[in-house]
């Protein structure tokens, strides 16, 4: 299970051993030009390709969902797993329960809902699934490779 | 059939506990109303007009009679001892209790089926050809691509939250009979010049208020990348997508947005990014699926002859029994569409009898249709009559396939909280004003479909007659609309003109169907009369 994560979260998960950025993290405008900047912020709709030729300056990546049913940001992370980020991804706004999980699977190590998880639930839905049908950027094995190895 | 391995039961149990353990938080307070609806939508649960509604899929339309009597049962004992088969072949239940949903899921999950994604902004349950494997017309048997479909749809995660639900057919014949070009994303199983079997890819269909017909956006995708090329189109389509109307996010929108030739640019960009990551389900993995389609022991030597002595068992037979690729077998399609009936509707007694068929007479293989029949797709010739004479005893024996009874109609107003009008009772008083069987068999084809609102569940914009519910001024009020087809030379129905009242569209379609039948050429359908002639006609034959 996660790590308490920061003081300024009570309630954040954190899925990375390394010491979180100390930077705020600022809007992708404002991180293209700044290039002291190592934490940039996401919003739903702005196109994530935009950063790829800057991921070897970047620390921390938040995903903002403004609305729970907002699934862009799912794409977004996995978008940048696969382009080779390897830094903190971080998941914020209407960040539910029911949604960790795919998060996860998409890339995303790091959690700073709005509203607090209840730990419990989070850690039952974290851990639930003993198998999952597609590769995603979790790098966990989908069933038809467990089917014939 | 497919058969479940570990795997797949792991997964169907596992959601059956986090629905459960969802449930558990809504009553409990812990997830609000608004939190926990599209968690249940994803299992199937729509809140309706007097109770919950629950969804259960039937894969690409094929169940056995195992499932059959599961089904039966929880008919009996969470509902209110019927079901009802819909337009993409599945079943609902419409007197669901929320507090029993997880313990029916559960019982469905020992039977090897489910309720995943069957609602909501999912990726639905894949529909297909009722006639697979069975049909004389067909390239291969598509239904092995159906379920690799299946599990890489099922709980996808970077498409678990899409802007809108997205249907998915696939087909393996030149006759269409699963209405593909109505559909998001829509598969033909297609052999090159080389006699590689490939899929030709179709996108942004669609029917709902703003109805489209989908592009072909491929001639030839090689079966070993279709899981690359539907994630290229989904991320494409999460990504690019509006999200500020609900009405606007299908991606029949996105697709007719940018075009035909700009999306597929898209998606083939995106396409070449997922090739690149090497994920594509292996040929192993379609050789598993597939050695359980293998056909059933069809015995050999069988003779083709059919007595057809008794008239009412010809009449039956004439209408309802469909060639068959083996010799000496056919396919014996049953009505859910007796005259005065509710279309789709089935009591559990009838599910059951279905089941006792298809163990003795079809290899243990049911199917649903779209068109909310059922199928016995095995039967020896010889079979058909003892089939014929325990569907008649059973209620069970009409014989209407394709005529103007067969009544494709959603549930409306007397279900559904959407809805703006009712369909059923105007379904059942078309088949009544059209019950003779002569007058039946003379007026030939003719696919009638009924929606009670612009969501076109009864897809009405498919139908020869079209037929759609909507509220004016307080009261209902139906539009009229001729020359739709869901068949491979897919056409959108356009409105004839002013709405009519209840009555008053009974009328209106006996008035369509007595022009066609004067201006029609020996031989010919509805439908084709209508394109020969065009609206003008038909429009003054009804409005006069």
């Amino acid at each position: 299970m996660a790590e308490p994560g920061n003081q300024a979260f009570p309630t954040a998960l954190r899925f990375r051993d390394d010491p979180a950025a100390d930077e705020p993290a600022v809007s992708l405008d404002a991180f293209l030009v700044q290039e002291e900047a190592d934490s940039v912020r996401i919003e739903a709709g702005e196109d994530v390709t935009v950063l790829f030729p800057h991921l070897d300056r970047v620390r921390l990546i938040e995903v903002d969902f403004p609305r729970f049913r907002d699934g862009r940001g799912f794409s977004t992370a996995r978008m940048l797993r696969e382009a080779g980020y390897a830094g903190e991804l971080k998941a914020t706004g209407d960040v539910l329960v029911d949604l960790i999980f795919f998060m996860r699977r998409c890339g995303f190590d790091s959690f700073a809902p709005d509203r607090p998880l209840d730990s419990a639930d989070a850690e039952a839905a974290l851990s639930r699934w003993d198998h999952v049908y597609q590769p995603a950027a979790d790098g966990r094995m989908p069933i038809w490779k467990l089917r014939h190895g | 059939m497919y058969k479940y391995d570990q795997y797949d039961q792991a997964m169907v149990d596992t959601r059956v506990e986090e629905f459960r353990d969802q449930v558990r938080r809504r009553l409990s307070g812990k997830l609000d109303d608004d939190q926990f609806k599209p968690l249940r939508l994803k299992n199937g649960l729509y809140l309706q007009l007097h109770a919950y509604m629950l969804r259960v899929a039937i894969p690409y339309g094929t169940l056995d009679s195992r499932q059959m009597r599961a089904l039966a049962e929880i008919a009996r004992r969470y509902d209110r001892g019927y079901g009802h088969f819909t337009t993409r072949q599945n079943i609902q239940y419409n007197w669901i209790k929320l507090a029993e949903a997880p313990d029916i899921l559960a019982d469905l999950a020992k039977v090897e089926m489910h309720a995943i994604q069957t609602s909501g902004e999912s990726i639905r349950n894949i529909s297909s050809d009722q006639y697979a494997g069975a049909a004389a017309d067909e390239l291969i048997d598509p239904r092995p691509w159906c379920e690799m479909l299946r599990q890489m749809t099922n709980f996808m995660p970077e498409f678990s939250y899409l802007p809108r639900k997205f249907k998915i057919a696939v087909i393996a014949s030149a006759e269409d009979r699963a209405a593909l070009r109505w559909h998001d994303f829509a598969l033909r199983i297609v052999e090159d010049a080389a006699g590689e079997i490939g899929f030709e890819v179709y996108a942004g269909g669609g029917m709902g208020r703003t109805p489209f017909i989908a592009y072909k956006i491929r001639e030839f995708l090689p079966t070993s990348q279709i899981f690359s090329y539907l994630q290229a189109v989904l991320r494409v389509w999460n990504r690019h997508a509006r999200r500020d109307n609900i009405h606007k996010q299908r991606m029949k929108i996105l697709v007719h947005d940018l075009g035909q030739e700009e999306f597929t640019r898209q998606v083939e960009a995106e396409f070449a990014h997922f090739l690149s990551l090497a994920e594509d389900f292996p040929q192993a993995e379609y050789d598993r699926v597939a050695g359980y389609f293998a056909p059933p022991p069809f015995e050999q030597r069988l003779s083709d002859q059919l007595d057809l002595s008794d008239p009412a068992f010809a009449a039956w037979a004439k209408q309802q029994v469909i060639a068959h690729q083996a010799p000496g077998y056919a396919i014996a399609n049953v009505s859910l569409k007796p005259i005065g009936g509710i279309p789709g509707d089935i009591s559990a007694d009838q599910m059951d009898i279905m089941a006792d068929l298809a163990k003795r007479y079809s290899f243990d293989e049911l199917r649903a249709t779209h068109a909310q029949n059922l199928v016995l797709p095995h039967v020896r010739k010889a079979d058909l009559y003892a089939v014929w004479q325990a569907l008649t005893a059973a209620g069970l024996a009409d014989a209407n396939l394709d005529l103007v009874s067969d009544i494709i109609a959603c549930p409306g107003l007397d279900y559904c909280s959407l809805a703006n009008a009712r369909s059923i009772p105007v379904a059942q008083k078309i088949a009544e004003r059209f019950a003779d069987p002569a007058r039946q068999a003379d007026v030939g084809e003719l696919k009638i479909k009924i929606s009670g609102c612009i969501n076109a569940c009864g897809h009405h914009h498919a139908g020869n007659i079209g037929i759609l519910g909507v509220d004016r001024k307080g009261s209902e009020s139906y539009q009229l609309l001729l020359g739709g087809s869901g068949d491979e030379d897919t056409t959108q129905a356009k409105i004839a003109g002013p709405g009519f009242d209840e009555a008053g569209i009974v009328d209106a379609v006996e008035r369509a169907v007595e022009h066609y039948r004067t201006v029609r050429d020996p031989g010919e359908r509805f439908i084709d009369t209508y394109r020969r002639v065009g609206m003008d006609g038909f429009k003054e034959a009804v409005y006069g």
